[in-house]
């Protein structure tokens, strides 16, 4: 049972470490976003179910820990992208594809705030 | 202003979830002393307190959560499994662009929810929420992409899910 427990853990990490490594390789904020959100989550969860089979007494309050990681988590990285957006940094797009209309995407928040920078 | 018994119990259950798990314990002390605070914390914020006005209350209630979270978990899984893919492959296979999606929840607890659904699904981040529409950035955003085709493919299995137990 312990080394079910060790296992949970040591997958956890291992998929922090792709969040990680997303954040290093990926071209643009967004996409950076997507890799540290995801991965991070559920590394995080299956370090907590590794930390409740090696420890049974710690079950309520990792449940209570995820309740509020699985709200929180993604309310942030959308607040972060949307701050990015709205102070007018550009998507990142494979080149040779076809330029996307970024003033349907920016919907209005440019118009709020000042004009981006050339 | 005036709400039904629903919403009531609804407050009580979910502050004294949060003070068992928090308590961590079931002794009969612990569970006293819960109900008395949880009953006091729903008397005075109960007028107040508009997030649960949203949820239909139906005797299927916590069953249809229990098919949204396994929904939820699941394309969390596929999410994370795709991610790792997209990170390890040294030609770093992404398309990114931005989508508008649109969705027929009324309520902000019901576009949360969804939003939120969206940011933790495979390759999808919710940018921002606009009336009825989301604004997500797709890591792997097909050329010819419009709103319609997107919401059938990022929204549509998730809304269906949220549509059940809230407006």
């Amino acid at each position: 049972m312990s080394y079910l427990g060790h296992a949970f853990m040591i997958i956890g990490a291992l998929f922090c470490f792709l969040g990680g490594l997303g954040i290093l390789r990926m071209p643009d904020v967004y996409n950076r976003i997507q890799a540290g959100t995801k991965a991070v989550t559920l590394g995080s969860l299956s370090i907590f179910l590794g930390v409740g089979i090696l420890q049974p007494e710690w079950w309520p309050k990792l449940v209570t820990i995820t309740g509020f990681l699985l709200v929180t988590t993604p309310v942030g990285s959308s607040a972060i992208a949307r701050a990015f957006l709205k102070s007018g940094i550009k998507p990142w797009q494979k080149p040779g594809t076809p330029i996307q209309e970024i003033e349907q995407g920016l919907g209005q928040g440019l118009g709020q705030g000042q004009e981006p920078e050339k | 202003m005036d709400k039904g018994p629903s919403q009531f119990i609804t407050i009580f259950l979910s502050s004294l979830l949060l003070w068992l798990l928090l308590a961590g314990s079931v002794q009969s002390e612990e569970i006293i002393a819960g109900i008395v605070i949880s009953l006091i914390a729903t008397f005075l914020t109960i007028s107040r307190t508009s997030l649960f006005d949203a949820i239909h209350f139906s005797p299927l209630f916590p069953f249809y959560i229990f098919l949204f979270l396994a929904s939820f978990f699941k394309a969390l899984f596929i999410a994370n499994l795709d991610m790792a893919r997209r990170v390890i492959s040294p030609s770093l296979p992404i398309e990114p662009g931005l989508v508008r999606v649109k969705t027929g929840l009324q309520s902000e607890l019901g576009k949360l929810l969804l939003a939120n659904s969206i940011t933790l699904t495979p390759g999808t981040l919710s940018v921002d929420v606009d009336g009825d529409e989301i604004l997500v950035h797709w890591i792997s955003c097909p050329a010819d992409m419009n709103t319609a085709i997107a919401t059938e493919k990022i929204a549509e299995a998730f809304e269906k899910h949220i549509r059940r137990f809230l407006k």
